[in-house]
């Protein structure tokens, strides 16, 4: 009893075995991918190799489909947990001298009265990420995109790491506290919106998303309402524009004035 | 009395142990996302929670009682002392150290990714390091296992390999083989970019790599299963196995054809072309054999034992059996529900009626009723079985036991019926949180209900087992004798090479896995711009 006398087309168990496995791969490989791809009449193909690439899932574009011409840009920003996370001291004085330009419209201390974003304290990839894409023209604003179209990627870094250095302080306008409307802590399964909270805090947070407490209530409309109309498009995989579609005009309300009565000092401690 | 009494108990103990925790986790989720639960606004907690849930039953738990088991097994069906007894007790502690490693970022929030990963959800290293020593671990296992059949067949040469140790080794083959898939998705993809070496991933690839382990083992956790059919069941109820051939034909078959057919879980992945996914389809077809020729032994089986206790007529018969006994209440628990839920594995196997069902509560009512049910309702007979010749003392409790077994088959019926029929309705998986608020799910609310209530009645049988067992270590001494496994109504005097050995099979395993991965691996492997930016879980 070795293993010469196993495998041996003379024991009749290993012909058998052998035999009946390649005669059912045999039968199904020629079954699923010359049959059956001819069997779908809405397909056409060249000859037979054309068919069994395409059954074998071969990476190949069809030669009468262009793809669509990309006219505009989308934002190359990659961001991982470990962007910018242990910034130099230097790096936050550089970030500190950039900033002045920046106190016009974003406050002397990251706290804005023009209703543009409070800057004191937000994530540092998230800045990153914004003035990234308003350099690369993937977002686009008359006031914004001519301060970052000259920024290197230093400066970039730089201003990031001093604003999230910034201590949060409450918003200039706080209103009382509103209640977690349905739309920030459930969502609305049945329309396939994740709730606000699960990436923008108060439940969870994900990398590149801003946390939104105390920021400008007509800020954050103007934005959800630029994402729905698709005015602003530097979110990955439409994934804000997705959603900010689905939402009626009430939730958008509801959203934007909750986030924008909260203390940021509740920002959930993720970082 | 078993001679590594010690080193089975310490595997049976923690693996009933984690299951009893995980098991509650399981019905807190049940609760929680049914109407009658009020919903905890945090999604987080229940994916952590599901993350736990999965990982424990799904790799720790199924592992460590087949290990036990086939330690057992080792012993007893050979009749040989145990080689390699510290690495052994080596294996058991790298997977108690697995174990505590990988539930540490879960219970932290810091692993989220339930138990099958999902790139580019990324989560800690750590989680992913314990995983794979908990793999690592059991493949110490499987090694033993080969190595004590190695030094029987020396002492005993050209003799019969006893039908529980030739099936116990096959399965300890098919997991060795079947972990491959996985451990190659987290070494090469995931663990690098989990400790920051790299921040994209191909999620299609790494989709790919898990559907390699994930079909085959669920026939790793159905071997304790199978061999507790074959060669404790007909002992247990004073029957003989119908027919020694047909058995190790069933595992070689397992051996064959439960690894290359795993892509029938990637039916909707566009990375796949559709070719490979008919091939993988047509081989899940063929895993059907063996199981129906399991059922016809063992129905030939049990029948023996009723004849022999004056059984009659064409059915009559069944009446004849030994009703009472817990092996034969387990045993007819575990084939209804692997009829039922293999009848819903012939559906999610073939590809136009699994599109109906894809991704929905349907995917997760089946694998629960046919792990959580037939399955492990046979570890419980297992233990039940092996107790006395663990502990030297007797289980007296007969219908206490019984009371578990009936819970945990209604219980199952209960959570898993209405599982599948919000699925048919279109619910999906994965889902923390439902509006059953909502006109359009609404009529599902009372389906949901009476799952999580069998979630309950769940809960209640597992808690029930586990105190069993805790009072079977007081009871009074008893000696159990030498365990033995059944016989077959012939006795085999000699078998074919080619069921007394493992290697054909083993080769066919690995020919079939390349035919019908080799390339779909390759050309995504080779193909550039794949690769997605990786989401950190917990991170900012």
């Amino acid at each position: 009893m070795s293993a010469r006398d196993l495998f041996t087309f003379r024991n009749r168990h290993f012909t058998a075995g052998v035999g009946i496995i390649a005669a059912m791969l045999i039968v199904t490989a020629i079954a699923g991918f010359i049959v059956l791809p001819f069997a779908q009449p809405w397909v056409q193909f060249a000859n037979f190799w054309d068919a069994i690439c395409s059954a074998a899932g071969v990476p190949q574009r069809a030669a009468n489909v262009t793809a669509p011409e990309q006219t505009k840009r989308l934002s190359e920003v990659v961001l991982t947990s470990h962007t910018l996370s242990r910034p130099s001291q230097e790096a936050i004085g550089r970030g500190a001298t950039l900033a002045q330009r920046c106190a016009i419209c974003h406050g002397p201390t990251g706290i804005s009265r023009a209703d543009s974003p409070n800057l004191a304290g937000q994530y540092a990839a998230v800045i990153y990420k914004e003035l990234h894409d308003f350099r690369s023209g993937a977002r686009t604003n008359a006031v914004m995109s001519p301060f970052a179209v000259n920024l290197t990627d230093e400066e970039i870094a730089d201003l990031s790491n001093y604003y999230a250095y910034l201590p949060r302080l409450p918003a200039y306008h706080p209103t009382p506290q509103l209640p977690k409307p349905n739309i920030v802590i459930y969502g609305a399964p049945m329309r396939g919106i994740a709730p606000c909270g699960a990436c923008h805090g108060s439940l969870d947070n994900k990398t590149g998303s801003p946390w939104l407490e105390g920021q400008s209530e007509a800020y954050m409309k103007a934005q959800l309402e630029a994402f729905a109309g698709g005015e602003r498009r530097n979110d990955i995989s439409q994934q804000m524009r997705n959603i900010a579609r689905a939402l009626t005009p009430q939730e958008i309300e509801a959203a934007a004035a909750y986030y924008a009565s909260q203390p940021p000092d509740i920002v959930k401690a993720v970082d | 009395m078993l001679a590594n009494r010690k080193l089975i108990l310490a595997h049976f103990w923690f693996a009933f142990s984690v299951f009893g925790v995980a098991l509650t986790l399981g019905a807190w989720q049940m609760f929680i996302r049914s109407p009658i639960g009020t919903w905890l606004s945090n999604p987080e907690l229940y994916y952590r929670s599901l993350t736990a849930h999965g990982t424990v039953m799904g790799y720790v738990f199924p592992t460590l009682v087949a290990m036990g088991f086939g330690y057992a097994i080792s012993e007893a069906a050979l009749e040989q002392r145990l080689v390699g007894v510290r690495w052994a007790w080596a294996g058991f502690w790298l997977i108690v150290l697995g174990s505590v490693m990988a539930i540490i970022p879960i219970a932290l929030g810091r692993a989220s990714v339930l138990y099958t990963f999902y790139p580019p959800l990324i989560g800690s290293p750590f989680y992913y390091i314990g995983v794979v020593l908990v793999v690592v671990g059991s493949w110490i296992w499987v090694a033993l296992m080969a190595i004590n059949l190695r030094v029987w067949r020396k002492a005993h040469p050209g003799a019969p390999v006893p039908l529980a140790m030739f099936a116990n080794v096959a399965g300890s083959y098919l997991w060795a083989w079947t972990a491959v898939g996985a451990a190659l998705e987290l070494l090469l993809q995931i663990i690098p970019v989990s400790v920051g070496l790299k921040a994209t991933i191909d999620a299609g690839l790494a989709r790919v790599f898990f559907s390699w382990t994930l079909h085959a083992i669920v026939y790793f956790w159905l071997m304790p299963t199978y061999i507790a059919y074959y060669t404790i069941v007909p002992r247990a109820i004073g029957g003989r196995v119908y027919s020694d051939t047909m058995a190790r034909i069933s595992f070689i078959l397992f051996l064959v054809v439960a690894m290359p057919i795993g892509m029938h879980h990637t039916f909707a992945d566009p990375q796949v072309g559709a070719g490979f996914k008919f091939i993988h389809s047509a081989f899940t077809a063929l895993v059907a054999l063996p199981t129906l020729l399991t059922v016809f032994t063992i129905c030939a089986s049990v029948e023996i034992a009723a004849r022999l206790r004056g059984g009659r007529g064409m059915f009559g018969w069944i009446r004849a059996l030994p009703w009472d006994n817990p092996m034969m209440l387990a045993l007819a628990f575990s084939f209804v529900m692997l009829g039922l839920g293999g009848a819903g594995g012939l559906i999610n196997m073939s590809y136009q009626l699994d599109a109906s069902i894809h991704n929905t509560q349907w995917i997760t009512g089946h694998f629960h009723l046919i792990f959580g049910g037939a399955i492990v309702i046979m570890y419980f007979a297992i233990a039940y079985d092996l107790w006395p010749h663990l502990t030297g003392r007797e289980l007296i409790d007969l219908r206490l036991i019984r009371t578990q077994l009936w819970l945990w088959f209604i219980g199952m019926i209960v959570t898993t019926f209405p599982w599948h029929w919000v699925g048919i309705l279109g619910m999906p998986r994965r889902m923390a949180y439902f509006d059953f608020g909502h006109p359009a799910i609404a009529p599902q609310a009372l389906s949901v209900t009476f799952s999580a209530f069998g979630g309950f009645i769940l809960l209640t049988s597992g808690l029930l087992f586990l105190v069993i067992l805790a009072r079977g270590m007081r009871a009074p001494q008893a000696d159990a004798g030498p365990y033995r496994f059944a016989i077959a109504v012939h006795q085999p005097a000699t078998v074919p090479v080619a069921l007394n050995t493992h290697a054909l099979w083993v080769a066919l395993m690995i020919v079939l896995t390349i035919t019908n991965y080799g390339y779909p691996i390759l050309t995504l492997a080779l193909t550039e711009g794949t690769s997605v930016p990786a989401v950190y879980v917990g991170a900012q």
